[in-house]
């Protein structure tokens, strides 16, 4: 036995050799570590953070925002409500089992069980397997957006999470709150296995060394998160040697890090709209659009970006970031003072009123800061705001409740398009259907929701872009909301680190091809 | 003294019934629980019907009562989080906060006791009125600037000690997770317990100075000048036991007090101990897990009490344990 893995060992070590990678170990610390090792838990940055280092989506997300094929080698529409995937073969899950297409029947079905993604996945009407390889996806209704959705499906291995565990239970069985087989034990495609975990200590992973993608330039064979809470303290571990790699890094440290010799900063626009809504059941004001233009007028989003930010965001006067379809060039920040306090004058408002307004205060980058700034660019225009910040753990409830005329809200579309940004936060709420669950405003234009269902219908992508920067004109026409500015991203790594080729504006790294160089 | 005890033990019961019931009754306000167990994008009748499951709908003596009587057979609730009952996770994190504070308390008893004796023999010495000086600045400055300069200082720019974190730790007499046996542990030790110790020791330094000051003006120690004794015989046998009365009592308060203290201090150096962990809870609004953390440190505090209580009366055979006829 000792001899064959002695055996073994030397081989693996000549290969190394022959190939010349140099296999490298990587340490990273990031502000959390991962929830659960179930992918299908909790919908968030962490889990699919996770999800792409330990398993493989059907396709995923290039950096500029394109599709690249990763388990589906390629794709075909077959008509107007089905999408076939071709498989790729001879891939081996970690347990050793073969990935086939009855794993992502598997994967689908749990992931409609799952109260975290079966939103994403309600679009469609079911899977069927063609054969070993090859799946149709089909939907309720022509939907254009088949394969943003596909990022989110990662085959899990259907033999290893079947049975029962030993407190009898079925292995697959997806628990919030307790102990579940799946959230304990993981068997993906992926570049990396989980080798040891103690939660919110460390996860370190080593290279799956049967990864199908052979291509991959990827040389890490040992990565270990170290989840670090507090931003000064990360910053302090990486330069000090005691990381390689960190993220998310602080504005007020990227002199500090840009400056040094020993690490490199990159830092990329995000996609996440940080906004502020105006409650008009609340503020009979709010419900002319002349003091709701007003305020969009008194807001100096430059200014907030530049001084609180420091730099760190892009000003934005729409939700819809560049790169998306709805994303319309035409509209930009309109501060000026002037102009508002005119606006204030014509609907009668000259004198001013008194409103009410919430944000967190450990959500979003400065998100008490903003709102600090925005309060005081409203008293300019005579409006007495009176400001509450809170933990986000006690502010949701908070904004579920409406409890103030004015709340801040941070939004990431979660399919890379601007229909979702308009489907939570700007169609008309209602509670029956939970459209507009994140409108605390009650802003209402049932044209905007037609037009909402009718992008969500469209396959041309030319003719749904056209649809989609027609909502944002309106909503920025009728200031519906004032939106602030995008949430930069930034990762800071010691300089033998080739960070930038892995990185993308969704924020999950492409670890498995993370090359360290000597 | 099995009264005496008896009688602790009892109290101890009733403090930390009268926590829990506290830390239930606020559970409500620290926010929504599934805010931070389900992605944003989930529906409220979703979340409505996890609280149903949880039981979290349920009346709030319903809830207490059923907290109750789990409690009382020892489940203090299992974590939102972890997934595991809240006890098991506090206890395996409880080795690390108190080696945090042992190291802490050795630092402190070390500088304090020597600095302490010598202001108090030479106030007027140059020395001495530095060691005041420095104790006032020292009292002033918060924990977490301490702790942020000593990384900067020792971590970035000298580059001697680890930023963060404990280290190599190695499981000894079944299950003790120690970072005092290997070089890296006790590397990683160091700048957090100065920093907790940094807290604690101006009061030492000055309480012990004060003490011993007016021990020194007392009859019996007038008497053994005049008897001839020895000055070292005088100030570190008979001056420093009868100083050390009141110092044992603040530092029986005091270790129960920096046990709290260290949510901080491990909050900078991502220590894995309790305290960063009840913090962490306190944000994910873990609540059986901020539940079991009050009373677990509520039962820290009626043990150090009582264990000082019972070497005060071993210090100073005059004091009657109460409870004692």
């Amino acid at each position: 036995m000792k001899k064959t893995a002695s055996i073994l060992a030397g081989a693996m070590l000549s290969l190394g050799l022959m190939t010349g990678a140099q296999a490298a170990t990587l340490k990273m610390a990031y502000d959390a570590d991962p929830v659960s090792l179930d992918p299908h838990e909790q919908l968030s940055g962490g889990t699919l953070q996770l999800s792409h280092m330990t398993f493989d989506p059907l396709v995923r997300w290039t950096r500029d925002l394109g599709f690249e094929p990763r388990l589906a080698e390629k794709w075909e529409r077959v008509d107007d409500l089905t999408m076939r995937f071709h498989l790729r073969k001879g891939v081996k899950f970690h347990s050793g089992n073969d990935f086939t297409a009855q794993d992502v029947a598997f994967t689908f079905e749990r992931l409609r069980n799952s109260p975290d993604f079966k939103a994403v996945f309600s679009p469609f009407k079911e899977i069927k397997v063609v054969d070993a390889h090859t799946v149709d996806l089909v939907t309720n209704q022509p939907f254009p957006l088949v394969l943003n959705n596909a990022t989110y499906l990662f085959p899990m291995d259907s033999k290893f999470y079947s049975g029962t565990d030993e407190n009898g239970n079925a292995k697959d069985m997806l628990v919030k709150h307790g102990n579940s087989f799946a959230s304990r034990n993981i068997s993906g495609t992926g570049p990396y296995t989980v080798s040891y975990r103690e939660q919110g200590v460390k996860v370190e992973f080593a290279r799956n060394m049967d990864y199908w993608d052979k291509s991959s330039p990827g040389n890490v064979d040992k990565i270990v998160l170290t989840p670090i809470k507090e931003a000064p303290t990360r910053v302090a571990a990486l330069l000090s040697g005691d990381v390689d790699f960190i993220a998310p890094v602080p504005p007020t440290d990227h002199k500090r890090i840009g400056g040094s010799d020993k690490v490199d900063l990159v830092t990329m626009g995000g996609t996440r709209i940080i906004t502020f809504q105006m409650n008009q059941e609340r503020v009979e004001a709010f419900k002319d659009v002349r003091v709701r233009q007003a305020i969009a007028y008194a807001i100096n989003q430059e200014g907030i970006v530049k001084k609180i930010m420091k730099g760190f965001a892009t000003p934005a006067a729409q939700f819809s970031p560049k790169g998306y379809l709805g994303y319309n060039e035409a509209l930009t920040p309109r501060y000026d003072v002037k102009k508002a306090k005119q606006l204030m004058k014509e609907a009668g408002y000259e004198k001013g009123f008194s409103i009410t307004m919430m944000a967190p205060n450990n959500r979003y980058v400065n998100d008490a800061k903003i709102a600090q700034a925005v309060a005081s660019m409203l008293s300019k225009i005579n409006i007495k705001v009176d400001l509450k910040t809170m933990p986000k753990a006690q502010y949701w409830p908070e904004f579920d409740a409406r409890a103030a005329d004015m709340m801040l809200i941070g939004w990431h579309a979660d399919t890379e398009d601007s229909n979702n940004f308009y489907e939570f936060l700007s169609t008309c709420p209602n509670k029956d259907s939970g459209a507009g669950q994140y409108n605390s405003g009650n802003y209402c234009n049932p044209k905007v929701d037609a037009m909402v269902a009718k992008a969500n219908a469209e396959t041309d992508p030319a003719k749904r872009a056209e649809i989609m920067q027609g909502i944002e004109k309106i909503i920025y026409d009728e200031a519906g909301f004032i939106p602030l500015h995008w949430q930069n991203l930034a990762w800071a790594a010691n300089k033998n680190v080739d960070l930038e080729p892995v990185l993308n504006v969704m924020n999950f790294p492409y670890l498995g091809d993370l090359v360290v160089k000597d | 003294m099995i009264a005496f005890l008896i009688k602790r033990l009892v109290q101890a019961v009733v403090v930390m019934f009268v926590i829990s019931l506290i830390s239930f009754s606020i559970q409500d306000n620290l926010g929504d629980p599934l805010r931070e167990l389900v992605g944003q994008s989930v529906s409220e009748e979703e979340r409505q019907a996890l609280r149903d499951e949880m039981g979290l709908n349920d009346p709030f003596l319903v809830q207490y009562a059923r907290f109750a009587s789990n409690a009382l057979q020892g489940d203090l609730g299992t974590s939102y989080f972890f997934k595991e009952p809240a006890l098991e996770v506090i206890l395996k994190k409880l080795p690390a906060t108190l080696e945090l504070v042992f190291g802490a308390t050795l630092i402190i008893v070390c500088v304090s006791v020597p600095l302490g004796v010598y202001s108090a023999i030479n106030p007027q010495s140059l020395f001495s009125r530095a060691v005041m000086g420095m104790s006032i600045v020292g009292i002033s400055i918060p924990v977490f600037l301490t702790a942020i300069g000593l990384i900067y200082l020792f971590s970035i720019e000298l580059g001697w000690m680890p930023s963060y974190g404990r280290g190599e730790t190695m499981t000894v007499l079944g299950g003790w997770d120690t970072g005092f046996t290997t070089g890296d542990g006790l590397a990683h030790l160091v700048l957090p317990c100065f920093t907790l110790a940094s807290i604690m020791l101006p009061l030492f330094i000055r309480l012990i100075r004060a003490e011993m000051m007016e021990v020194l003006q007392s009859e019996y120690v007038r008497f053994a000048w005049a008897k001839g004794l020895k000055a070292r015989r005088i100030y570190f046998l008979h001056a420093l036991k009868n100083t050390m009365l009141p110092v044992i009592t603040v530092g029986g308060v005091q270790i129960g007090t920096m046990v709290a203290y260290t949510i901080l201090t491990e909050t900078v150096f991502q220590w894995p101990g309790m305290g960063f962990l009840f913090l962490e809870a306190v944000n994910r609004v873990d609540t059986p897990l901020i539940v079991a953390y009050l009373i677990v440190v509520g039962a820290i505090f009626v043990i150090t009490n009582t264990i000082v209580d019972l070497i005060y009366g071993l210090v100073n055979p005059t004091v009657k344990l109460a409870g004692k006829k």
